[in-house]
């Protein structure tokens, strides 16, 4: 064909075609380059959003791993409950939305109709509690605790109760196995919150809304291992929310199993004898303040002395962790963080701070020696030492005369310490301190592990504190302010700290390094850091980092993880230090020592004893009461807070759990088929060929009837003189 | 190879059997465009499986026959490939002569739908209801009769050789006979089919070389008209908010912006291969409206990718790139004209469907041309490539 004007077109209607078709053409190509940018370029963000469409996913959580002692006695695990559930994509298909099945649902489970419709609702912004949190496809739980009776009505008549589940259900137990409670050290669950489902989104185990969460103690440390992998069905909806097929189904890995070193036994005995021994010493009247002693909390370690690994921990007061399970109450959770129950959920092992006494000789001893004294040499221990116009007395102004540091520990001589104290402090330079600056004394502090965390498997530890040189100037900068405000010259005698305070607190006094010789002033220790100290010197000097989790062991049992003692140091001084340490400490326990009347009838020569005593004074407190030992296998701490001397307090407390752990009776004869745990426990609980792990059974804990006397009665003196402490 | 030569081409041929007379050099067969015919053929075929592919599932759509959508869709292919074989047969200049009449039974039909006859499905009130399960859009016909009306005025003394180009009262003539049904569909209301006439008018006022006053004349009152309906708050702010919720799908979440944005979920998330015919889980799913009607191309998108939907462009690319040349090359101002109004129409049409898909254009109910189910549309389509047909092999007078 040609463009001849012949056919009647003239140029401007051929221009105008072309004009169109330019036109057509440019939107056609529009059209391909909108397609390209949808399909190619943002394919994967439209594929995402297609999946979360048209996918629905229904949740079987995995059952949370047992928590098992070193015997393989359960201290938390699974029992079944009949769960009551509603499916609420079913009963919002039915006419009346659900309404009838809920109000029959309700009077079988003697709940109002709202109760149930309440508990399946959805939660949003303006939704108040109860409501349901979780996926609307998944089956909603109505009540954790339906009788057989209930449950049976339910599946009896499924044509009333179209949409309603009554099935077991595995839910949380603490067990308390010989009513050892272990409270604080397993923690508790509860629901994970929308933060945590944010962070946990892209590991490898992220979190589902319906998830518990371990809050606190072990539970919390090992949640990653006992909340294993729940398993996740794919349905494949319409538009309408029907299902049309599963896409795809994840079986989900059940939680594995933690074998810990805690032993049931042992643990049942320290949480009893611990709160007897408060309960004992609320009875005595302090001399000082003329109360009774008030006794508000106390904690007790029991500990593998060469490995680090805890046999019991206990801290006063406590609570029962199943008050925890399927979400607490308000009036459960007002009493246990209310200031009347003195906070239970503390875990006062790791928790609890105070001045350590004398059971911080330990530490002065070793840091006079890496100060170039001599530990056999002869130290005067004068009944009190002066500086300047002031006079620190020794406890009942008794002097030994000149004594060795290892004698010094066995009658807990202040003196000796002090004027070691003060000599250091002198040889510093004092208030003005010479450029490198020794500082033996805070130094060996902080080697010993005091002032830091012992990195034990439990959350929350805290550090203590060692007042040195850098810790008064931050102090000072701190709270400087204030008392310049409030300090007075030649006021009331608060005004007057203030204001010496004021001026000169930032300045390493000479009465710091006197009182912090004996574990008195600012210094702040924990239970489990003087544990894993004592520990380490029981053992040749190896620090290590507490653990309470021994091994994870995967549900089929077939994997085992264990957790190896981990050390996080070793003592700062040599093993010939370490040996008169230990033979000082023994000898506290032996006669004339401040623990010996406590040891009375002690197998001495079979498990030698060493132990440390320790009285430690609070500002406005009643005394702590502080009591360090350890055998060559174990070491126990206790300290109970206001609760007066070390051995006063603390002792029959501790010597009752060895004579439980070693079969002893009050006399000192071994029954080796009594003897809860003579040796640590080796090995782990064994494992049958399905991964279930047998338990034993744990009677629980008779003490053994009071001791007849063995002559050897009351205190060799160990009582508060005015002196600083004991 | 004008049409003269061909006559005598064969008046002087030895006689030939009728197979032979098919696959003659010269004969009608040959002569058809067949690029725009296999690619119609093509689209209705992709239009098939995808209205397939979308019904499959609905059950209260197919009366419980998966296939139900299929068979109409295919029996409606069947019945607009006699129409085009009609149309071809009969030629587009015999239809010039009986334009009057076809235009005149279009009016009618359209007056009918005000009338009780009227049915509204799928909130457009633009159907009669024959029964049997069938329904007409007369608003689809008189698209053709617009077309046909509007060349014949406009094409009458230029074909004759009295004028160069349309006179103003000819132009003025030919505005009126399309205003009135468009007034009618106007009222119904199928404002998509009444935006398809005002374009389809302005292809044919370009095409017939009227003033370019008239043109941009056109062209400007649409502009004030849309610039004045806005300012002078004629329209809810709903209303508006529906209209622009292509570009912003949150401005109407639950109604047009639903569709929207399942439909760009559905065509984004097919990729480059789509997830393979009736494996759309959007499609499956029935995420999408109306998707064996107007979001019909989703299923492409969702279903065969890039690759499937941009064939689909390519297929409507190769009608409209033949159509513009049929208009280029016949001889007969009329033909031009008539050419020109159906590249429009399917111009227009096809990007104002597969736009909306894709978010770029306002939601309108208009069918996607041979891909859509809908047999109203489908018929007029095919009269459409059977008088594109009749031009190319410039059918005479009296076939």
């Amino acid at each position: 064909m040609t463009n001849i004007p012949e056919t009647g077109r003239t140029p401007r209607v051929q221009i105008r075609l072309v004009i169109i078709q330019v036109i057509v053409f440019s939107l056609l190509f529009t059209l391909g380059g909108r397609l390209w940018y949808l399909q190619i370029r943002n394919g994967d963000e439209y594929t995402d959003e297609a999946k979360s469409n048209h996918v629905q996913r229904v949740v079987h959580p995995a059952v949370r791993g047992s928590i098992l002692d070193a015997r393989g006695v359960p201290l938390a695990d699974n029992e079944t409950r009949l769960v009551v559930s509603a499916s609420r994509t079913e009963l919002m298909k039915m006419k009346d939305r659900g309404k009838g099945v809920m109000t029959r649902l309700a009077d079988v489970l003697d709940m109002t109709p709202k109760e149930v419709m309440d508990k399946i609702r959805l939660c949003d912004s303006q939704t108040p509690k109860p409501c349901w949190n979780g996926s609307p496809y998944q089956p909603i739980p109505v009540t954790l605790e339906a009788t057989t009776q209930q449950a049976l009505q339910i599946r009896e008549r499924p044509e009333d109760f179209p949409g309603i589940t009554a099935e077991p259900t595995a839910v949380r137990r603490y067990p308390a196995p010989g009513k050892a409670r272990t409270s604080q050290v397993l923690g508790y669950l509860s629901p994970v919150t929308d933060e945590e489902i944010q962070k946990a989104k892209d590991t490898d185990s992220p979190h589902l809304r319906s998830d518990q969460v371990g809050r606190s103690g072990i539970e919390r440390t090992y949640d990653k291992q006992l909340r294993g992998k729940a398993g996740v069905t794919s349905y494949e909806v319409d538009n309408l929310g029907r299902v049309m097929g599963e896409t795809e189904s994840d079986p989900g890995v059940p939680g594995s199993t933690l074998v810990t070193s805690i032993d049931a036994r042992v643990q049942a005995v320290a949480e009893f004898e611990l709160a007897a021994a408060m309960k004992e010493v609320r009875k005595t009247t302090d001399k000082i303040t003329g109360r009774k002693y008030e006794a508000d909390s106390g904690a007790v370690v029991v500990m593998e002395s060469k490995t680090g690994r805890v046999v019991a921990m206990a801290s006063q007061p406590d609570y029962d962790p199943n008050a925890w399970v399927g979400g607490i109450s308000a009036a459960d959770y007002a009493k246990l963080t209310s200031k009347s129950s003195n906070y239970p959920l503390l875990n006062r092992a790791i928790q609890g701070q105070a001045p350590a006494g004398s059971v911080f000789k330990v530490v002065s001893a070793s840091a006079a020696v890496r100060a170039g004294f001599d530990f056999n040499d002869k130290y005067l221990c004068s009944s009190s030492y002066s500086m300047g116009n002031r006079s620190f007395a020794n406890f009942e102004s008794q002097g030994h005369g000149p004594i060795t540091l290892g004698d010094a520990l066995k009658y807990s001589c202040n003196t000796v310490f002090y004027r070691l104290g003060h000599q250091e402090w002198q040889r510093d330079g004092g208030l003005k301190p010479k450029k490198g600056a020794h500082d033996w004394f805070y130094k060996t502090a902080h080697d010993f592990g005091f002032g830091s965390e012992t990195g034990i498997d439990v959350p929350n530890e805290v550090q203590g504190r060692i007042p040195d040189r850098q810790w008064k100037q931050r102090f000072w900068e701190a709270n400087k302010d204030a008392w310049c405000k409030q300090g007075k010259k030649g006021g009331t005698y608060v005004e007057q700290i203030a204001y010496e305070s004021c001026l000169e607190g930032n300045q390493l006094k000479a009465y710091d390094s006197i009182n912090f010789s004996i574990g008195q002033g600012d210094v702040l220790i924990t239970p489990i850091q003087l544990a894993t100290a004592y520990a380490a010197i029981s053992n040749g000097g190896t620090l290590f980092n507490p653990t309470i989790g021994k091994a994870v062991i995967s549900p089929d049992g077939k994997r085992i993880d264990e957790i190896k003692p981990r050390s996080h140091g070793r003592l700062p001084v040599g093993p010939e230090t370490v040996r008169d340490l230990d033979k000082g400490l023994r000898s506290v326990v032996e006669a004339g020592g401040t623990a010996a009347w406590r040891f009375g009838g002690w197998p001495q020569d079979k498990i030698p004893m060493h132990a440390k005593t320790g009285t430690a004074q609070v500002y406005g407190k009643q005394t702590t009461s502080w009591f360090a030992t350890y055998t060559k296998d174990f070491t126990i701490v206790m300290t109970i807070s206001q609760g007066g001397t070390g051995s006063g307090a603390s002792g029959p407390a501790v010597r009752n759990i060895y004579d439980a752990m070693y079969g002893l009776d009050k006399t000192g004869n071994q029954d080796l088929r009594r003897a809860l745990l003579p040796r640590p426990q080796a090995g782990l609980p064994k494992i049958d060929a399905d991964g279930s792990i047998d338990a034993p059974a744990v009677k629980p804990y008779v003490p053994l009837p009071e001791a007849p006397p063995t002559g050897q009665a009351g205190p060799p003196g160990e009582v508060w003189m005015g002196g600083r402490t004991l | 190879m004008t049409g003269a030569n061909n006559f005598s081409v064969s008046r002087y041929a030895p006689e030939r059997g009728p197979l032979a007379r098919l696959t003659a050099r010269d004969s009608l067969l040959r002569r058809l465009d067949w690029p725009i015919l296999l690619s119609a053929i093509a689209l209705s075929f992709i239009g098939a499986l995808l209205v397939w592919s979308a019904t499959r599932n609905r059950t209260q759509l197919n009366q419980g026959d998966p296939y139900y959508f299929l068979a109409r869709h295919a029996l409606n292919t069947g019945i607009g490939l006699v129409l085009m074989i009609g149309t071809v047969w009969l030629g587009h200049r015999t239809l010039r002569g009986a334009v009057p009449v076809l235009y005149g039974l279009s009016l009618v039909l359209v007056l009918a739908v005000l009338t009780p006859l009227g049915a509204t499905i799928n909130g457009a009130h633009a159907w009669i209801v024959i029964g049997g399960g069938f329904s007409l859009q007369p608003s689809e016909f008189c698209k053709i009769t617009i077309i046909l009306g509007m060349a014949m005025l406009l094409a009458a003394r230029v074909d004759a050789g009295d004028l160069v180009h349309p006179d103003h009262r000819t132009v003025m003539k030919s505005l009126c006979l399309a205003a009135a049904p468009m007034g009618i569909v106007m009222l119904m209301p199928d404002l998509g089919s009444v935006m398809v006439m005002v374009v389809i008018v302005l292809g044919v006022l370009l095409a017939s070389g009227a003033s370019n006053r008239w043109v941009f004349g056109l062209l400007g009152s649409g502009v004030v008209g849309a610039l004045l309906v806005w300012q002078l708050g004629v329209l809810d702010e709903y209303q508006i908010n529906r209209f622009a919720a292509f570009a912003n799908p949150e401005l109407d979440p639950a109604g047009v912006g639903y569709n929207t944005n399942q439909a760009r979920i559905a065509i984004g998330s097919g990729g480059l291969l789509g997830s393979g015919l009736f494996k759309g889980s959007q499609t499956t799913g029935q995420f999408v409206p109306e998707q064996q009607t107007d979001f019909v191309f989703t299923v492409a998108g969702e279903e065969l990718g890039f690759v499937g939907a941009g064939l689909i462009l390519v297929l409507l690319g190769i009608v409209l790139w033949r159509a513009c040349l049929i208009a280029r090359e016949t001889t007969e101002l009329y033909g031009t004209i008539v050419a020109a109004g159906i590249i429009a129409w399917f111009a227009f049409q096809s990007f104002e469907n597969i736009g909306m898909t894709l978010g770029i254009m306002p939601v309108a109910g208009l069918p996607l041309p041979f891909v859509s189910y809908g047999g109203s549309s489908m018929f007029a389509v095919w009269v459409a490539i059977g008088l594109l047909q009749s031009i190319k092999v410039e059918r005479p007078m009296s076939a």
